[in-house]
């Protein structure tokens, strides 16, 4: 065991897959000498070179594109792309050949592959750096999308990603890379994708995030239950494929939910839930179900970031909201 | 800038022959073939047996000849208009049919060949041969890949990225741009300002060799110089061969809005088959009972495909379900239910 924050975690898988599994390399832009913008891969370079830790021209699409050329040939790469908002151009290798090779060639062929991508605000950084556009993701079919939020998490799933036969897009809360520390086995063990977890128990509310919304979701929680409330909190993990099970069991369970996300309100992730919510969970429910979102804007910059990424005081509303219903 | 030309239109070779007689009667039927199935593809269109099709008549030199030059395991990742490359790689006729009729076990060739399913996407997928040749590299594998693209895959960024990449990694690709004159309606002069397409290679930091597209030789040639470059690690070329497509972009299109009839006789003039019928026959290679034969035994193996490919059952409507991830997701076990439980509609 070693107390991390998120992450050394997962420079830590990274380390594991690269010294366990020949297959793995690291592609992206800065990510060798430099160790990253986040110095995520930091010291990886240094111990297994250019070759397994490939420092890219400043090309996303390019850089997906190769990696699933890589995949198809036997290769195990991990993409890093520096922020969400510098996705979008790789975006068409995702949705056009990522995520239907296997489809398109009946199993013959099939792209192994994981793409690393810092999400989310909170940081008060400039224009493009914080976008939460996960949903665009999850509408995505043929990938899977998890998003970790404590440093155990993020190993395990980012080494359960990398074995994963089918592409994973393995989103980072930027905002917790140095938040939290926590006790990570040294050794490889993997955390199941597609699989939703209870961060805290309580039985009046269900409170569903992801990310960096799971921390504000205990924080709230926490300061409810001065109020008497009861919240408890379910940390999805995976967005793609979603844990249908584990959100009906909650809603049935407490008969009231509420779901954080810092994306745009649109058509994102938090209308999945409440529609799962409502499509098998309906007649348990006591209360409407409230979604706790961003706004249908671009992301403000510093100054007033701060009113369109969910906190303590807009998911303490709503969760006295569905608590008065 | 002229191209580089080893058989005249009239069949006399220029230097020597990249191959002996025997192979030139082999790769002759194989163009012989690759036109008998893009006739019968027409044809079935027209029947209503195949969904759209994207001739590929008066290439024939350009992706026979190309493909001659790489090792059954090199990699080949190709468009919608390459039928006949494919093929030559190892692709069978069946999975080519079977794909134009709508099912995606045309996607899947044989185990052993390394060729990808076309890509319908205009230029993404030469970046993905430029992965495949690094892999084979980083394995310790001297295999290459050739990406096959048209001129107008070159205005998509993606041509930029994946040209880039190959240059500044070195890597195993050859890229092969059929410049056919047309991408659909839009004539080469409005995809680059540039004289040649070959020019942009320079940028790139590769060769970049011009050759007309329509004589087997000269392609057999400068692809063979191009793998080897790439086999022995000295890095990526681009070629672009001056050809012409003889039909219509697909049987979708209307050729005749953006191109004139002069202009198709012109290039029918200078047809890849016809010239190395000349050459065969100037060298003592040909007779016309052997060419009948060939004909007949091509057309032949076309129908064999046919009846292969019509052949087979039609995938159970929750199949999809089972394509989509290696084990099928939550997701798609739930949603398959959903569909057995409703149906679809008919």
């Amino acid at each position: 065991m070693t107390e991390l924050n998120l992450a050394q975690a997962i420079n830590s898988a990274l380390d594991l897959a690269l010294a366990n599994d020949q297959r793995v390399v690291l592609l992206g832009e800065d990510i060798g000498v430099t160790g990253g913008v986040f110095r995520v891969t930091d010291g990886l370079y240094q111990r297994y070179g250019g070759d397994r830790v490939i420092d890219a021209p400043v090309a996303e699409s390019g850089i997906v594109g190769a990696a699933f050329g890589m995949a198809i040939a036997g290769i195990r790469p991990i993409v890093e792309i520096q922020f969400l908002g510098f996705a979008y151009p790789a975006y068409d290798q995702i949705v056009s050949h990522v995520g239907r090779i296997r489809n398109r060639s009946n199993h013959r062929f099939s792209a192994p592959l994981v793409i690393r991508i810092p999400y989310g605000g909170g940081i008060g950084a400039a224009e493009h750096h914080s976008e939460s556009s996960e949903a665009i993701f999850a509408h995505t079919p043929g990938i899977k999308v998890v998003v970790p939020s404590t440093p155990y998490d993020a190993k395990g799933m980012l080494l359960a990603a990398i074995a994963d036969p089918d592409p994973v897009v393995f989103l980072e809360p930027i905002r917790l890379y140095r938040a939290v520390k926590q006790d990570v086995p040294d050794d490889e063990y993997l955390v199941p994708l597609g699989v939703a977890t209870t961060v805290r128990e309580g039985t009046d509310v269900s409170l569903f995030s992801y990310g960096s919304m799971v921390r504000e979701s205990r924080r709230a929680a926490e300061a409810l239950s001065g109020e008497g409330v009861s919240v408890e909190v379910i940390d999805l993990r995976s967005l793609a494929p979603l844990d249908e099970e584990a959100i009906v069991a909650a809603a049935r369970r407490t008969g009231r939910a509420v779901v954080v996300t810092e994306s745009p309100r649109t058509a994102g992730m938090a209308s999945e839930v409440a529609a799962v919510v409502q499509e098998r969970a309906l007649y348990s429910l006591l209360a409407p179900v409230e979604r706790v979102t961003g706004w249908d804007t671009v992301v403000p910059l510093k100054r007033t970031e701060h009113h369109h990424v969910p906190g303590l005081k807009r998911i303490s509303a709503a969760v006295r909201r569905v608590m008065e219903a | 800038m002229e191209p580089i030309r080893l058989l005249e239109v009239d069949g006399t070779l220029r230097g020597d022959p990249p191959v002996d007689l025997d192979e030139t009667r082999r790769l002759f039927t194989a163009m012989v073939t690759a036109r008998a199935y893009d006739s019968k593809c027409n044809a079935m269109q027209v029947q209503g047996r195949l969904a759209t099709y994207a001739s590929f008549e008066g290439q024939e030199a350009a992706q026979i000849g190309s493909i001659a030059a790489l090792r059954n395991d090199d990699w080949v990742v190709a468009t919608y208009r390459d039928a006949a490359a494919m093929w030559f790689q190892g692709y069978l006729w069946a999975n080519l049919l079977l794909g134009r009729m709508g099912d995606e076990r045309g996607g899947a060739p044989p185990e052993d060949v390394n060729v990808l399913p076309p890509s319908i996407t205009v230029g993404a997928h030469m970046i993905h041969a430029v992965g495949l040749g690094w892999a084979e590299s980083l394995q310790g594998s001297d295999r290459i890949a050739m990406a096959l693209f048209g001129d107008g895959a070159t205005s998509e960024g993606d041509f930029h990225e994946a040209m880039n990449f190959a240059g500044v990694f070195s890597t195993p690709t050859v890229f092969l741009c059929q410049n056919n004159g047309f991408a659909i309606s839009m004539p080469r002069q409005r995809q680059t300002a540039a004289e040649w397409l070959t020019n942009k290679a320079i940028g790139y930091g590769m060769p970049g060799v011009l050759v007309d597209g329509n004589d087997l030789f000269a392609m057999i040639g400068v692809t063979r110089d191009a793998v080897g470059r790439a086999r022995a690690g000295d890095g990526p070329t681009f070629i672009e061969a001056l050809t012409f497509r003889v039909g219509p972009h697909t049987t979708t299109d209307d050729a005749a809005r953006y191109r004139s009839d002069d202009l198709v006789e012109e290039w029918r003039r200078r047809d890849p088959i016809d010239r190395v019928r000349l050459y065969l026959q100037r060298s003592g290679g040909w007779d016309e009972a052997w060419e009948t034969e060939l004909a007949e035994s091509a057309r032949g193996a076309i129908e064999e495909a046919v009846t292969a490919a019509e052949s087979v059952d039609p995938f159970e409507p929750g199949a999809i379900f089972d394509r989509m991830y290696s084990t099928p997701t939550s997701a798609m076990d739930r949603q398959r239910a959903a569909l057995r439980r409703d149906g679809g509609d008919d």
